[in-house]
């Protein structure tokens, strides 16, 4: 009996070991040696030479913050629009009948029986210029074109003919200015397709966990379905939607793939800068120290996320003690009084 | 009709080829502790998600107030609903739970502080304003459950089984509460149930439901001891039919041809006449058991009838046998207002007298 919780220790010890040794030799040993590379010179074969601050030096490259900034830019709007669209999504699917439920979600992993690089391609002719997606949205343009001219709207002087994309001005379509391949919004959108399972699995595996009776109760008590959907059904599977931020934003950060695949050179973004330091450049410490600089940026905001939960539940704890100190300080003023 | 408070005007819902309540009318009044009670399946809750606007029938229509509520939204009527399983929102605390319905309806914020903290005070809750509801209790969630159902005042409150999470002895306390908080707020309590112990003890009325119909709907002490068809008489409480015929009639008092069966004197109440048939329920508490003959001054119209004992239960209050008379069974239960253990006692394979008052059995189902 005295001797149980030290076998249970050593059990336990026997399962989680293989896992630990994975992690240190495949996942932390080699980060800490990308991390020591930063402080090396390249050689010029593109090895890794002597210690040398010559790395950091040389990270002070104008273009840096620019792309670091637009790749956060990037990947806090792909964030967005997957969890915006996750959300009814996964919402729609737990509502279903069991079966459904199955087949839905086997559906929507169905895509990653093919390779990613097949599917991102297909976007590629999507959108190129002859592509279908493309002459839609140029159907689309001519005729929004077609209605402004049918309401008789003033002709406008074509100084910004991209502005035709956001305002219901007449405008001619000029197609050089309104493809969509090679833009960051071809960026956003094919990124959009790729993680936008990353983000419906966990906020479905949290809705399919959520008491939908609570919806039914919030509605009996005068909340009308939106209503019931902001303030019962989002804080009640807020747990899936930290977990489908963190599975979209952190490759989203990472990607390099999709930005040279359909950004063409307007949409350069760290994965891609990684990539050609590595291996165009050779220059490994450099890519090193890129890749520090953009595991950090990841960091930070899932710092940020534990951060402001450990304060949120000490604010709770604090407000419960507080209201318990006061129940029990008014009880003891009672007693005296009697 | 518009006089009424709550009126149902033949509703029917059908689900698939299932027909949960059919043609059902009833009419509930203001302030009433009114019970839905039936088994499993009868329509009971389905009556109810159609007055909190889960459902909608599929013919007749809800009035409230005299205001037609059939097609309106669950959040576009002021009924509130007890869920089984409490429903309480877990994220958030109590307090927050009971002032949702308040800051729905966009209350000044010293309004909605007033009325939360003075019902949690009501419910004795005070001190858990700002634990979650995963830190209470089962009877403490039922009772903000209710208290959330209850603080902005609706017009009706719908207890779809409250009470059948909670263990024994808990469940008769808040069968209690559930009481004092009706006699405190004077709202229109709707209770369903299965339990007929519960409905008996709180409800003003019964409507007792059977495969989406009602059976029957009057107060409990009505229910009990006339119930209006075979099927209330047993699923209220424990009964022993005997179906048979009348043979001759006396006066206020018939004789029943029972199969297999002596004949059996009855209180001819229904004033049948001769051949007509009828299941005749007596109550087990209505019968006796005795190793002795009842004595003459009893009367010599009484029902004696020699029997065996085949099983007894001794449940402390009372002792509950099963005999065997002519070819039927029959159960009856023996109260035990004096110290058991002095008496004369019945045992296994006892040879004993059963015997009961004209009086005191009930005519259900005659043709």
């Amino acid at each position: 009996m005295s001797d149980s919780p030290m076998r249970t220790s050593r059990s336990e010890w026997g399962l989680t070991t293989p896992s630990f040794v994975w992690l240190l030799v495949f996942f932390a040993i080699p980060a800490v040696i990308v991390f020591l590379f930063t402080f090396h010179a390249r050689t010029p074969e593109g090895g890794v030479g002597p210690w040398s601050f010559q790395t950091w030096r040389e990270l002070v490259d104008p273009d840096y913050p620019a792309i670091v900034w637009k790749t956060l830019r990037v990947s806090f709007k792909v964030t967005l629009w997957s969890i915006l669209l996750a959300l009814p999504c996964a919402y729609a699917i737990a509502r279903m009948e069991k079966r459904w439920r199955a087949i839905v979600a086997g559906a929507i992993m169905l895509p990653f029986w093919t390779s990613f690089v097949v599917r991102v391609f297909a976007w590629k002719t999507m959108l190129h210029p002859d592509g279908w997606l493309q002459t839609c949205y140029h159907a689309y343009l001519h005729f929004k074109m077609w209605v402004c001219a049918w309401f008789s709207a003033p002709p406008p002087a074509v100084s910004n003919p991209g502005g035709c994309l956001l305002g219901l001005s007449y405008c001619p379509v000029d197609n050089a200015t309104t493809t969509i391949l090679d833009s960051e919004a071809a960026v956003v959108l094919v990124s959009v397709y790729t993680f936008l399972p990353f983000a419906i699995m966990p906020i479905y595996t949290a809705a399919e966990k959520f008491d939908f009776s609570l919806m039914e109760a919030a509605r009996d008590l005068g909340a009308k379905s939106f209503y019931a959907f902001r303030k019962i059904f989002i804080p009640g599977i807020r747990q899936g939607i930290v977990s489908a931020v963190l599975m979209v934003f952190i490759p989203a950060i990472g990607s390099y793939v999709i930005p040279q695949m359909v950004g063409g050179t307007s949409c350069i973004l760290i994965g891609n800068k990684i990539f050609d330091r590595a291996m165009a450049n050779r220059n490994i410490p450099h890519a090193s120290a890129l890749s520090v600089l953009m595991a950090v940026s990841v960091l930070v905001p899932i710092a940020v996320v534990i951060w402001w939960r450990a304060r949120q539940n000490a604010r709770d704890r604090k407000r419960l003690e507080a209201e318990t100190t006061r129940m029990m300080t008014s009880v003891a003023t009672a007693g005296g009084v009697a | 009709m518009s006089n009424e408070f709550l009126v149902f005007d033949h509703v029917t819902k059908r689900f698939g080829a299932l027909t949960a309540v059919d043609d059902v009318s009833l009419s509930i009044t203001k302030g009433e502790f009114f019970s839905l009670l039936g088994p499993s399946g009868c329509g009971k809750t389905t009556l109810l998600r159609m007055l909190g606007g889960f459902e909608r029938p599929d013919s007749g229509r809800i009035y409230l107030e005299g205001k037609d509520i059939t097609d309106l939204q669950p959040n576009e009527r002021r009924v509130h609903t007890v869920f089984q399983n409490y429903a309480l929102f877990p994220t958030m605390t109590i307090w927050d739970n009971i002032a949702f319905s308040l800051r729905l309806a966009k209350m000044p914020k010293v309004e909605i502080e007033e009325k939360v903290d003075s019902i949690l005070e009501m419910i004795q809750m005070s001190e858990h304003a700002w634990k979650y509801p995963n830190q209470l209790s089962g009877g403490q969630k039922q009772r903000v459950a209710i208290a959330r159902a209850l603080v902005d005042r609706p017009q009706v409150l719908l207890l779809d089984e409250p009470l059948a999470a909670l263990d024994l002895k808990l469940r008769q306390h808040m069968l209690i509460e559930l009481d004092t908080i009706h006699d405190q707020v004077g709202i229109t309590f709707i209770y369903v149930t299965h339990d007929q112990g519960e409905a008996m003890s709180l409800s003003d009325r019964i409507a007792v439901l059977n495969r989406g119909h009602v059976e029957q709907l009057d107060v409990p002490a009505k229910i009990y001891e006339e119930p209006s068809s075979r099927f209330v008489a047993s699923f209220i409480g424990d009964t022993n039919f005997f179906s048979g015929r009348i043979t001759s009639v006396e006066g206020d008092y018939c004789f029943i041809e029972v199969d297999g069966f002596p004949q059996i004197k009855a209180y001819n109440d229904k004033k049948l006449t001769v051949g007509q048939t009828l299941d005749l329920s007596v109550r087990p508490e209505k019968i006796r058991v005795t190793k002795t003959p009842p004595p003459p001054e009893k009367g010599a119209s009484i029902n004696v009838f020699p029997s065996v004992v085949r099983d007894i239960v001794y449940q402390g209050v009372y002792t509950k046998y099963w005999l065997d008379s002519g070819e039927l069974k029959i159960s009856a239960l023996k109260p035990h207002s004096r110290f058991l253990l002095d008496q004369e006692r019945v045992t296994w394979n006892d040879s004993v007298f059963v015997w009961w008052y004209p009086d005191d059995a009930y005519m259900v189902e005659t043709k």
